[in-house]
Order: structure tokens, then C-alpha cells, then sequence
């Protein structure tokens, strides 16, 4: 299993043909307390870089956007019950959604953690 | 001395009196700081053709504050106000009794002048005056969440479709025939720049709304089917058919009504299984007011559907100290935080017509409201029953609150303005709400409240009694 990173601080696991996406522990940190999360629907298409879910907290209402083009193949329905798993385990637990990978070169632009970390140090 | 009271119109010019109170200088002064040379210079932007060339034509000239008073009262007198006359005016707006301590409050300096609250912690007042307000609409519509309300009902009533489409992700919107054809161009008018498709239709005009036509257009790219009730007719239909049909497809049943007394007398719309309700509340509190300001109300039955909804919600918290508090909340629907991903573009409620409305609410209770209800409906079945037995009158419906719809031998477009001389203001013609439609002609539907007297009854059915015979 291979892990990926966003500029827009989504991590992206990738396990044969599924992608499992959710935000990164630095992303969380800058919400705060996280209190809903609107989740896509499953079967429904999305597009690299468009919309595809909702995190709001305390703060702010943010769009989490595709990081890949495909389907929606399931959300986390325990996000429902219990937004602030994204506090506590973001990037176990709190995980958004999965979906196919439409494209696997839009995977090329995407960094590794080591690169991820650099990022995210010059923030 | 007498005052000598100037003629306004074709009056000479009264050099001294004004109602710009900018001087030539002044004028002046302000274009040479800009570099204009002339008030003509800031329009050429505008096209020639459509710029006025020189006065405007027909004008009088300005005149005194005493001529100009006189002029308007002359004018006011070729009204006929609606408590001047047998007034039997609805399809939407509705004559009610409205007691003088509501205005009384609703002018006390702590509630008139927190319009709306941009710091809206501070306003403890106005934040529980609205919560009350909510819980309010809340009950009258059977629901879990109400807002703290919406400009009108037409309006509400799309805020209510766009919420569908939202909570669906269809963008199929299904309108019963028989919703208020104003509220329908609404809908259609803000479906215009959506994208959202309105598969509108005509009311049939039998003794009971076509329910079976209705549920046989929702199909699986509905997002929701709009259903008044009561109906523009004045007719109840089975909302929990609909409400089945409509969960079948996956669609959600958007409930309207415009006459919120009615629900003081029938099962409320969240109760057989509407979704959404929306509605007018002008009836409660507000008056007639010439048609406007007016006041959207807008529940959702099912709270999972909260964070859908348009608008303002006040929600009650504890501070600090453990003290009940009031809060505006869930605001990350709204356009001042979400910007162009709101649920809506309102971002403000109307707030005075609230008050006025849970003022009014609260003097009834639920007793008043009961009471209220049936006095409406007893007045109403009187005048049904009256109006039957006069030669050329049929009534519609089989079932009404306290509106119905009347066939005339006639064409009661013509006839009711022939009674609006006689100071009978004897209803609202099909043919003013369906231009466009020859065989609604005859259509003139009736509205019956508690102000409505035994003798303007009388005075009806003896005016049409001389029109139709």
C-alpha cells in the first residue's frame, strides 16, 4: 500500500484500484474541533481538483477537493455518528471516502510523505 | 387670514421650496472636483437614444408640503380599503383581525430597533424572540427545525425546491397545479438561472385536486413534489398519498401553505409526511399591509435535513455560568461564511413580521389558535351555504377551510369588478390568477375570515343574486 499526499493536505491510500482518501493530521490541526463532515455520495463521480467533501469546524467551513478523477465507491459512515474522529485519527480512523482511480498518471503530481513533510515545514 | 393652499397640479413654480436641497454651487463645486462640466457628463455611458432628453414630461412641478398632503388625500379617497368594504379578498393574503397590542409590542425601542443582529450574542432579546418564533412555526407545521424565517412564501417556497435539489442531488422539481400560480412563476423565474427543471401544470378544476395526475408525474429524477395545501382552490389534498409516492421515488414532499390559521383546524403538513413545509404568514400579525413586507416560514419535519436548510437559525445553548442563552447557529450554511456555496443567498430574516407574527401567536395560544380556526371555518361554511342557494352559483369544492372556490354563470373577471363599485369586494377570479385561460373564467374563489360579517354575506349573495339574474 502506497500513501500519497495533496498540496491541499488530503493523504491518499492507494490499494490496488481503490483510492482511500482523508485529510492530513496538519490539516486537522488547523480546523480545530471538527464538527460535521459532508461526505459524497456513493456512485457518484468526481474530478481531480473539483469538490468532493465538506469539513466544517468551530472555525471555518473548508471544501476538501478531489485529489483523483473516479467513483465514489464508499464513505466513512462513522463520520456521521462522530465528526471529530478526524481530530483524534485523521489519518487512520477519520477517513472521508474511497473511490477508483480513473487515471492512474494523475497519481505522478501527487508527493510522499518525506515530501509532504517538507511542505508542510515551509508552511 | 385664510392660509391660501396652492393647486399642485399645473401649479406655478414656488421658488423657495425644493426637495433637493443641493444649491446650483453646490452642484457646481462638486463637478469641478471631479472634472465634469455638467450633470449630462456622468450619462454619456448611456446610450443616446435611451438617455431623456430635457424634463420629464407630464411632471407637475414640486409644490408645498400642505398641497402636496391634500393632492395625495384626494387620491387616497378613490381607494376602497379593505375594511370599507364586504371584503372577501384571499388566494393568499388574508383579511385578519389583528389585535392592537401586537403593534404595541412590536414598537417598544428594544424590539423595533434590533433589526437585524450583526453581533447577535448581544441582543439576548431579539436571539429568544426568534427562537420563540421558530418553536412556534415549528409546531404549527409539525416539524423539527423551523428558521427564523424567509422574505415571503413564494420565495421560501423556492428556497424550499433549491433544498431538495440539495438533499437529492435531482434537479427535477414536480408543482402540483393547484400551487398559487404566482408562486409557481417564482420558482420558474429562480429555476431560470439553476438549471433546475419545473414540470409545472394547470389546476383541474373539479371537487377534488387530482392527486392520481400529480403522483403519476414523479418519476426517479425527482427531486421533490410541491403540493399547497390547502390548495389554490381552497381544497385539502391527501398529502400522505403524495408524501408515500413521493418517498417511493426518492423525492421529498415540499408542503406550502398560505393560510397559516388553517392549521389551527387541520393535521399539519409535517404530521402526513411533508419534508419540507413553507409558507405565508402574513395571516398571523402581519395584515394585509398593501402586500407586502410579508413573512416566509420554513421547517423541515426531519432534523437530519438541518444543515440543508436556507436562512437564520437561533438555537439555545448555556454560557459560561450554566445560564440559558440564545445563539445563531449552524451559520456555516450562510453566505457571510460559505460565500458562493451558501444553502441560499438570504442572509437576513424578516425580522419585524416574525415578532409580529409570534406576538400575535402568543396572545392566542393554542386554545386562541383552535378557536380562531373554527370561527373561520363556521363563518366560511355559512357563506358556502349561502352562496349555493343563489340561482347561478355552484360551489367547487367538497372540502375547504375558509376559502372556496365559486362557478359562476358568468364571467366573474367582469362581475367582480362590477361589485368592487358597489363596495362588494366580492373575491379573486380565476381569470386573474389564469389570464390564459378562457374555460377558468368562471372560476371566482371566496375567502371567509373572522372579520367577515354575517351582513357582508348577505350583501353578497344579494349582488350576485342582481348580476346573475
Amino acid at each position: 500500500m502506497a500513501r500519497y499526499f495533496t498540496d491541499e493536505h488530503e493523504w491518499i491510500d492507494i490499494e490496488g484500484d481503490t483510492a482511500t482518501v482523508g485529510i492530513t493530521d496538519y490539516a486537522q490541526e488547523q480546523l480545530g474541533d471538527i464538527v460535521f463532515v459532508e461526505l459524497p455520495e456513493v456512485g457518484s463521480m468526481i474530478d481531480k481538483g473539483k469538490d468532493a467533501a465538506v469539513v466544517e469546524s468551530v472555525k471555518a467551513a473548508s471544501d476538501v477537493y478531489a485529489p483523483l478523477t473516479g467513483e465514489v465507491t464508499e464513505a466513512n459512515p462513522a463520520l456521521e455518528e462522530d465528526p471529530a474522529l478526524v481530530n483524534t485519527s485523521p489519518e487512520e480512523d477519520g477517513w472521508f471516502f474511497k473511490m477508483t482511480i480513473g487515471d492512474k498518471a494523475e497519481l505522478e503530481g501527487l508527493m510522499d510523505s518525506k515530501a509532504y513533510k517538507a511542505f508542510v515545514d515551509e508552511l | 387670514m385664510a392660509i391660501a393652499i396652492p393647486k399642485f397640479i399645473g401649479m406655478t413654480k414656488v421658488d423657495n421650496m425644493r426637495y433637493l436641497p443641493l444649491t446650483d454651487n453646490d452642484r457646481s463645486e462638486m463637478l469641478e472636483t471631479i472634472g465634469a462640466s455638467s450633470v449630462d457628463d456622468l450619462f454619456v455611458d448611456v446610450p443616446e437614444a435611451a438617455r431623456l432628453n430635457g424634463p420629464i414630461q407630464s411632471l407637475p412641478m414640486h409644490a408645498s408640503e400642505m398641497a402636496v398632503e391634500k393632492h395625495m388625500r384626494t387620491l387616497s379617497k378613490k381607494n376602497l380599503a379593505a375594511a370599507d368594504a364586504a371584503f372577501f379578498l384571499g388566494a393568499g393574503a388574508y383579511r385578519h383581525h389583528v389585535p392592537a397590542s401586537v403593534d404595541h409590542i412590536i414598537q417598544r425601542g428594544e424590539f423595533l430597533t434590533a433589526y437585524t443582529p450583526y453581533q447577535p450574542e448581544i441582543a439576548q432579546g431579539t436571539l429568544q424572540m426568534l427562537f420563540e418564533f421558530q418553536s412556534q412555526v415549528a409546531r404549527l407545521y409539525g416539524c423539527a427545525v423551523a428558521n427564523a424565517s424567509m422574505y415571503d412564501g413564494s420565495t421560501a417556497c423556492w428556497e424550499a425546491v433549491a433544498m431538495a435539489g440539495r438533499v437529492t442531488r435531482r434537479k427535477r422539481a414536480v408543482i402540483s397545479g393547484a400551487l398559487h400560480p404566482h408562486y409557481t412563476e417564482v420558482v420558474k423565474t429562480m429555476a431560470k438561472f439553476t438549471g433546475d427543471t419545473i414540470a409545472d401544470a394547470m389546476p383541474s378544476i373539479d371537487a377534488q385536486p387530482d392527486n392520481a395526475g400529480l403522483i403519476a408525474r414523479i418519476d426517479e429524477d425527482t427531486s421533490c413534489v410541491v403540493v399547497q395545501y390547502p390548495d389554490i382552490l381552497g381544497r385539502l389534498p391527501n398529502l400522505e398519498e403524495i408524501a408515500e409516492a413521493a418517498h417511493a421515488k426518492g423525492a421529498l414532499l415540499i408542503a406550502v401553505n398560505t393560510e397559516p390559521v388553517a392549521l389551527g383546524a387541520i393535521k399539519s403538513p409535517g404530521e402526513l409526511g411533508a419534508d419540507i413545509v413553507v409558507g405565508e404568514g402574513q395571516s398571523i400579525g402581519v395584515g394585509l399591509q398593501f402586500g407586502g413586507p410579508y413573512l416566509g416560514l420554513f421547517a423541515v419535519r426531519d432534523k437530519k435535513h438541518v444543515r440543508q436548510m436556507p436562512g437564520r437559525l437561533c438555537g439555545e445553548t448555556v454560557d459560561a455560568d450554566g445560564k440559558r442563552g440564545f445563539v445563531l447557529t449552524l451559520s456555516t450554511r450562510e453566505q457571510h461564511i460559505r460565500r458562493e456555496k451558501a444553502t441560499s443567498n438570504i442572509c437576513t430574516n424578516s425580522g419585524l413580521c416574525a415578532l409580529a407574527f409570534s406576538v400575535h401567536m402568543t396572545l392566542l395560544g393554542e386554545k386562541g389558535m383552535r378557536q380562531l380556526a373554527a370561527e373561520n371555518h363556521r363563518l366560511a361554511c355559512i357563506a358556502a351555504d349561502k352562496l349555493a342557494a343563489v340561482p347561478g352559483v355552484a360551489i367547487l369544492n367538497n372540502s375547504f377551510f375558509n376559502e372556496f372556490t365559486v362557478l359562476l354563470d358568468g364571467d366573474a373577471r367582469a362581475i367582480t369588478r362590477e361589485l368592487s363599485m358597489e363596495g362588494i369586494l366580492a373575491g379573486v377570479s380565476l381569470g386573474r390568477l389564469y389570464p390564459q385561460v378562457d374555460e377558468f373564467s368562471r372560476g371566482l374563489l371566496v375567502a371567509v375570515t373572522e372579520t367577515t360579517t354575517e351582513e357582508d354575506i348577505e350583501a353578497l349573495c344579494s349582488a350576485l343574486k342582481g348580476k346573475l339574474s
